[in-house]
């Protein structure tokens, strides 16, 4: 939460600007430590950015990186596994086999792949993740939808007349809700990371944007002369990764329907 | 007055795989099933588990269509539809299932639930359709107030009293009933029973009444229809077939109910239910009845007229002629008349 709160105000917080170069600080380490500056409060990467401010302004595209892989591989994952466990048949087959496909590659590598067929790029690399992550919510809506297809009062709206669109979208979708839920907030933390892998790579974000996992990757030519450089983002991204899934188990809590009431 | 509804040879056959090189199985689950009900009547469908019942009701209720024969609802053909009455057969037959807490959306209020069948079928502005529910719900004993609540707050009767305000939201004709007591406490069984023959007084409903109960049919029912295995055994009024079943699978039913009074003699039916897949060749029942003969085994018995009542049995005089009431039954036709004349008019 602080993080998000940080991320919509790191215009405002944010000490310097993020591709601010300094020439007369490079390298300074963090405040406390011996030749640091309070003026560079986790010191400077080794053009002279703040690193404080780029952390900042990194939480800002992570996050967004994050919601916005998730919103579009689960709407479009929800949407098709939806169409698929309720029409079965051979358009269940298609869509299947072609998340199958898309299972066995290693989900890093299948990225590479987007990225490398697509050019490298922030944009790209969020739809080579989204693309990564869609096989997971069409099997989970396919799974739920079946459960809930041969239900009574799937039959009784039907009876009263509702079309095959009412039927999936108003009386089964909001049943099956409660596990996409929980899987798109533990999705949101999985897109993060893979985004930074692909940073890391130089096939996500393209400096100078501070997005961490490129920050790392610029940065690891100085891991032993300069440790806070590699450092902090890395905790970054842990931090935000493991929030999201306690927010996951959180919501996996608060949604199942045997711990209400 | 004319039938709501009139089923002739309704047959329903659902392929079965059995295996990737052997030929499909030809399942009957109902091979050939004929009925009228009138307004205000309830037909009770009675029969064991796997009989058909079910998918007569699902066949009804136009969820699926039958393999052959024709259903005629509220005047229109209701198995090869003309375009301009899809609408109107569709709101002309509503269900009500037998299971109060899987036939309610967990996820919405019963409001939402009641108003539903009319966003879909009516134009009536949202106050209008909100206005009926309420209306709908106090008509089944419910307090409107509760439009609000999720269905997870309400006990298992209240749920079916929602489920047939929901059946009854779109004013329909025939209302079918999947066993909508069984799943009930016996306490709750007989103010749900009550309410439906009320709800059947005021709005001339017809019930096709599907139930394995033979303690709630005797309440509620005017005509019942004996299944086995897809097949009528036996079809006529209540009260014939009550006093004196004269097929040996209803008189075994019959025999079956626990009941006050003094003792009578227990019917035990030996073996299970023979497979639909591969049904006996002669008389459906042949296989279990203490009364079959080898020309019962060879040969399947018509359904036909006797005693005020039709049956399927090659012996059934026999049972007649024991109890020597072939003159009071006789006596007892013309008053009988008018509840026996849908069977038979619709052709045997």
């Amino acid at each position: 939460m602080a993080v998000i709160g940080l991320a919509a105000v790191a215009d405002a917080v944010a000490p310097y600007g993020p591709n601010l170069t300094n020439s007369a600080a490079f390298l300074r380490p963090p405040a406390w430590q011996e030749g640091g500056s309070t003026a560079f409060l986790l010191g400077t990467d080794a053009i002279g950015r703040d690193m404080l401010s780029r952390l900042i302004h990194g939480a800002r595209l992570s996050l967004s990186i994050g919601i916005a892989v998730v919103a579009l591989s689960a709407s479009v994952g929800v949407a098709l596994g939806l169409v698929s466990g309720f029409v079965g048949g051979v358009t269940d087959v298609l869509v299947m086999r072609a998340m199958d496909i898309l299972l066995t590659l290693p989900s890093l590598l299948l990225a590479i792949v987007v990225v490398a067929i697509l050019g490298p790029g922030l944009m790209n690399a969020m739809l080579a993740v989204a693309a990564v992550l869609l096989p997971h919510y069409v099997r989970l809506t396919r799974a739920a939808v079946m459960s809930e297809r041969g239900r009574d009062y799937v039959t009784a709206s039907r009876i009263a007349g509702a079309g095959p669109l009412r039927l999936m979208v108003s009386e089964i979708l909001p049943n099956c809700a409660a596990p996409l839920i929980v899987q798109a907030s533990l999705g949101i933390s999985t897109a993060i990371l893979d985004a930074a892998a692909l940073g890391f790579l130089g096939l996500g974000a393209q400096p100078p944007s501070p997005e961490w996992g490129t920050m790392l990757a610029d940065a690891r030519e100085f891991v032993l002369r300069a440790w806070w450089v590699v450092t902090f983002p890395g905790l970054m991204i842990l931090a935000v990764v493991l929030a999201f899934n306690l927010v996951g188990d959180g919501l996996r809590d608060a949604l199942d329907p045997k711990l209400k009431r | 007055m004319s039938p709501v509804v009139a089923a002739r040879d309704l047959v329903q056959v659902y392929e079965v795989g059995r295996g990737l090189f052997r030929e499909p199985g030809r399942l009957r689950a109902v091979s050939g099933i004929s009925f009228a009900i009138e307004p205000g009547r309830t037909l009770a469908v009675v029969g064991e588990s796997g009989c058909g019942k079910s998918t007569l009701a699902r066949m009804v209720t136009l969820i699926e269509p039958p393999k052959s024969g024709a259903l005629t609802l509220d005047g229109m053909d209701a198995v090869r539809p003309a375009p301009s009455e899809r609408t109107r057969l569709r709101r002309a037959v509503q269900l009500v299932f037998q299971n109060p807490y899987g036939s309610l959306n967990p996820r919405k209020t019963v409001g939402a639930i009641l108003e539903a069948p009319l966003a879909i079928n009516t134009d009536l502005p949202a106050a209008e359709r909100t206005e009926r529910a309420r209306a709908m719900m106090a008509r089944v004993g419910l307090r409107p107030e509760y439009a609000d609540r999720y269905p997870h707050m309400f006990s298992g009767g209240q749920r079916q009293r929602i489920a047939i305000a929901r059946a009854l939201m779109l004013s329909p004709k025939l209302v079918v009933a999947d066993e909508p007591v069984s799943a009930l406490d016996v306490s709750i069984q007989a103010q749900v029973l009550n309410l439906l023959a009320d709800l059947q007084r005021d709005l001339g409903l017809a019930y096709l009444f599907i139930s394995h109960d033979l303690g709630v049919v005797r309440h509620i029912a005017h005509d019942v229809l004996v299944m086995y295995l897809g097949l009528a055994v036996e079809h006529g009024p209540k009260e014939r077939i009550f006093a004196r079943p004269l097929h040996p699978y209803t008189q075994a039913l019959l025999a079956s109910t626990p009941g006050l009074g003094p003792g009578r003699p227990r019917i035990r039916l030996r073996g299970e239910l023979p497979s639909p897949l591969n049904p006996p060749a002669g008389c459906v029942f042949s296989t279990r009845c203490p009364h079959a003969t080898d020309f019962c085994r060879t040969d399947r018995p018509p359904l036909r007229p006797l005693a005020s009542r039709l049956v399927a049995c090659h012996y059934a005089e026999r049972f007649l002629d024991d109890a020597g009431d072939l003159d009071t039954d006789s006596a007892l036709r013309p008053a009988g008349g008018a509840a026996i004349a849908s069977p038979s008019s619709v052709g045997v």
